[in-house]
């Protein structure tokens, strides 16, 4: 079993990161881009009998600072 | 006045720190990230800059979870004195021991030089040997230094008289103009700039230096 953890600044959060990447795809000449937000994806190898809700408690004490930081769990 | 420095790996401003507080005529003793307890009688812990677990998931995330953060935490709670410079600012408020993140700079580049930044409260033992209003020169270096916090944070923190430094010219995109903040009890500091190198007339600069003898004025007295 896996869980795939994304997590995103939040809206509002200033993302430097995004913005220049929208910048740079602009000035490539590629088009159709209002907005880009980089986050970061985290696989982890569940073992038995790990729970979305222990995943969670992972993502708020550790994974994501919840300040800044939203996460979504996928459990695979 | 007993001085414990914290020593993560990656740490790399940590002997900086210990010569400061030595210079101002404190103790000063190297601590561990391993160790689960300060030493005896600790008055202040410095939480020196660096690249803690290099930086790893987010500046300061794995180091706010070590052994000795558990026993910094301890400390801060029996109203014990902290000073957290650069990614000590960072492990800081990833403990929740100060309010808010640093993000990436606006910039995207990392800053390395000597800017000025406004004594914002002399109320507060690591500020009292200033004026209100002075403009200090101290040497930041970071790439992850841009301090935010939601509105309700920055007003709380504007009404509580709890920002230490200003930045006069804004190198980060920091909200408020933000360099460094104290804790609810004005005994947590958390700074950006490095007033550990200027701290000695070789640094260039010693406007850090009265920041070192205030504390260890008020925390010998004590």
């Amino acid at each position: 079993m896996k869980a795939r953890v994304t997590v995103m600044l939040k809206t509002g959060v200033l993302d430097p990161q995004g913005e220049a990447v929208r910048h740079a795809l602009g000035a490539m000449g590629l088009a159709g881009v209002e907005g880009v937000r980089q986050g970061k994806v985290i696989e982890l190898d569940l073992a038995p009998g790990t729970t979305e809700a222990h995943v969670a408690e992972m993502c708020e004490k550790l994974l994501a600072n919840t300040v800044i930081e939203s996460y979504r769990i996928e459990m695979l | 006045m007993k001085a414990a420095v914290v020593v993560f790996p990656g740490s790399n401003c940590d002997r900086d720190l210990a010569v400061a507080f030595r210079a101002a005529g404190a103790e000063v003793a190297m601590v561990w990230h391993k160790d689960a307890d300060l030493p005896a009688g600790t008055d202040i812990v410095g939480v020196p800059g660096g690249f803690s677990y290099g930086d790893y998931l987010r500046c300061g995330a794995i180091a706010a979870q070590s052994a000795i953060c558990g026993a910094i935490k301890a400390h801060a709670a029996r109203g014990g004195y902290v000073l957290g410079v650069c990614n000590g600012f960072q492990v800081l408020t990833e403990t929740r021991l100060l309010p808010g993140a640093l993000l990436r700079n606006a910039g995207l580049r990392y800053v390395c030089r000597t800017v000025p930044l406004r004594v914002e409260t002399t109320d507060s033992v690591f500020t009292e040997g200033y004026g209100a209003g002075d403009v200090i020169g101290i040497p930041i270096a970071h790439h992850e230094g841009n301090y935010y916090a939601d509105d309700d944070t920055i007003a709380r923190l504007r009404s509580e008289d709890r920002v230490a430094f200003r930045y006069v010219e804004n190198p980060n995109g920091a909200r408020d103009d933000i360099a460094g903040i104290l804790s609810e009890n004005r005994r947590v500091l958390g700074m950006m700039p490095h007033p550990e190198r200027a701290a000695d007339a070789g640094h260039g600069g010693t406007d850090g230096v009265a920041l070192f003898r205030a504390l260890a004025g008020a925390l010998t007295a004590a």
